[in-house]
């Protein structure tokens, strides 16, 4: 049963690294509603995480918990694509910091929720049950936060010259790293073939047309693409992932077992 | 039903949501069974939104209104069917608009296409739960809670919660 667990990790390790991405925004949202829609967007992420790494530990039995999932895997464990592990800013060399960019976030939250809906979606019909039971929830939540992260696209692409500059610079940043959806990885393909997870190609021309209609109502345009093709979910991660789960995982790994 | 079951129906009736007190889990359509299985008694509760932080609170009260009754029940957490705004009565709905809530409109017949993404979302019409006006505008689809948006009366300028459908 290794198929639907390899497959089922991909999309927890998604939610939960996007979900401690966002959450970094928690207390220095760019105004006070956004802060609290960043949040709340997490709280479903991670949530929709806690409900996949539950039926991960299930099908693997044992002392197999979902804590131990999140909290004791290293960087190379993990399945989620580069794009959602990538910092609030643009491309930098990799010890460099900059401040938070709203943009890049509201880039990323739109790629990712467009492609979330259509999985989420065509999930609905799982082979396994139990996946089929969270896509049903998650599907709910994941078109709140396209329509929310649709809207501030739109907003800021058709806004000053200076958001629509940023705004920009963050799409030609993450458009790039939007290929590595269309790649199958090997737990991807047995998953497919298991009727547990829809193949991703069908679902292309859908979240092409999805995209295209925001970036033009933004007045945005969309790069072209030639060139390297992250691999985060067979667990081939940029420098920033790493920084991210020591922040992640710190508490639990100073205190195992701990409760409170 | 068995005098057991009645029991605990009767008990957990009381409970209400810990994030919007006038309603209870009944009403939400979060209680779902009480069921005399074979193996004991079971208490089936469905989760909202995946994150919600309210569910474990909602399962701790289950439990202790459950152990105030000496009851040895279970609570079974039962994803699917996913649990939806359509469930919620008519009673608790009329509650949480007189709370000052805006109560979730209906869901509307699924869409089978996956085209329905692509639409540009239209923001529902809401109308205020103070002054009834449908004058209204939304300011972030994200309120307080995630199952809330926040709006705003253009009428009675007050700003208020909407319940989103789920």
């Amino acid at each position: 049963m290794s198929t639907p667990i390899d497959y089922l990790l991909h999309l927890a390790d998604n939610a939960v690294v996007l979900g401690q991405r966002n959450a970094e925004w928690c207390g220095h949202g760019p105004i006070l509603e956004e802060d609290l829609a960043l949040a709340n967007v997490s709280l479903d992420l991670i949530g929709q995480a806690r409900l996949l790494y539950q039926r991960v530990a299930e099908l693997q039995g044992g002392d197999a918990t979902e804590d131990k999932l999140a909290y004791f895997r290293d960087a190379h464990e993990f399945r989620n694509y580069t794009l959602l592990e990538l910092p609030h800013h643009g491309p930098l060399v990799g010890y460099a910091a900059a401040d938070r960019d709203y943009a890049t976030t509201i880039v990323r939250n739109f790629l990712y929720s467009a492609l979330m809906v259509l999985v989420w979606d065509g999930l609905q019909n799982s082979s396994d049950a139990g996946l089929a039971a969270i896509a049903a929830k998650s599907i709910k939540e994941a078109s709140y936060h396209l329509h929310h992260a649709r809207d501030w696209l739109v907003r800021m692409g058709d806004g000053t010259d200076e958001s629509h500059a940023r705004v920009q610079a963050a799409v030609n940043h993450l458009m790039p790293y939007t290929e590595e959806f269309w790649t199958i990885s090997p737990a991807e393909g047995a998953a497919v073939a298991a009727h547990v997870a829809v193949d991703v190609w069908a679902l292309r021309p859908a979240w092409d047309a999805l995209v295209n209609d925001a970036l033009a109502e933004a007045t945005l345009s969309r790069p072209n693409f030639h060139g390297y093709v992250t691999e985060g979910k067979v667990g081939l991660h940029s420098e920033h992932l790493g920084f991210l789960l020591a922040e992640m995982q710190s508490l639990a790994r100073a205190h195992p077992d701990g409760r409170w | 039903m068995s005098t057991a079951t009645e029991r605990v129906w009767a008990a957990l009736e009381a409970l209400t949501d810990p994030e919007i007190p006038v309603v209870t889990l009944r009403e939400l359509g979060i209680l779902r069974e009480v069921n005399d299985a074979p193996d004991g008694l079971e208490v089936v509760i469905t989760p909202t939104y995946s994150g919600c932080p309210a569910m474990g609170q909602i399962e701790d009260d289950v439990r202790a209104t459950l152990a105030e009754l000496g009851v040895a029940a279970r609570v079974v957490t039962r994803l699917s069917p996913p649990w939806t705004t359509d469930w919620m009565s008519d009673a608790a709905k009329a509650k949480l608009h007189a709370y000052g809530i805006a109560p979730p409109h209906t869901r509307p017949p699924a869409d089978v296409s996956v085209m329905r993404f692509i639409k540009r979302p239209v923001a529902d019409v809401v109308s205020c739960p103070h002054c009834g006006s449908s004058h209204t505008v939304v300011t972030s689809q994200f309120g307080s809670t995630a199952c809330k948006a926040l709006y705003k009366c253009l009428d009675c300028q007050e700003p208020f919660d909407y319940f989103k459908p789920y």
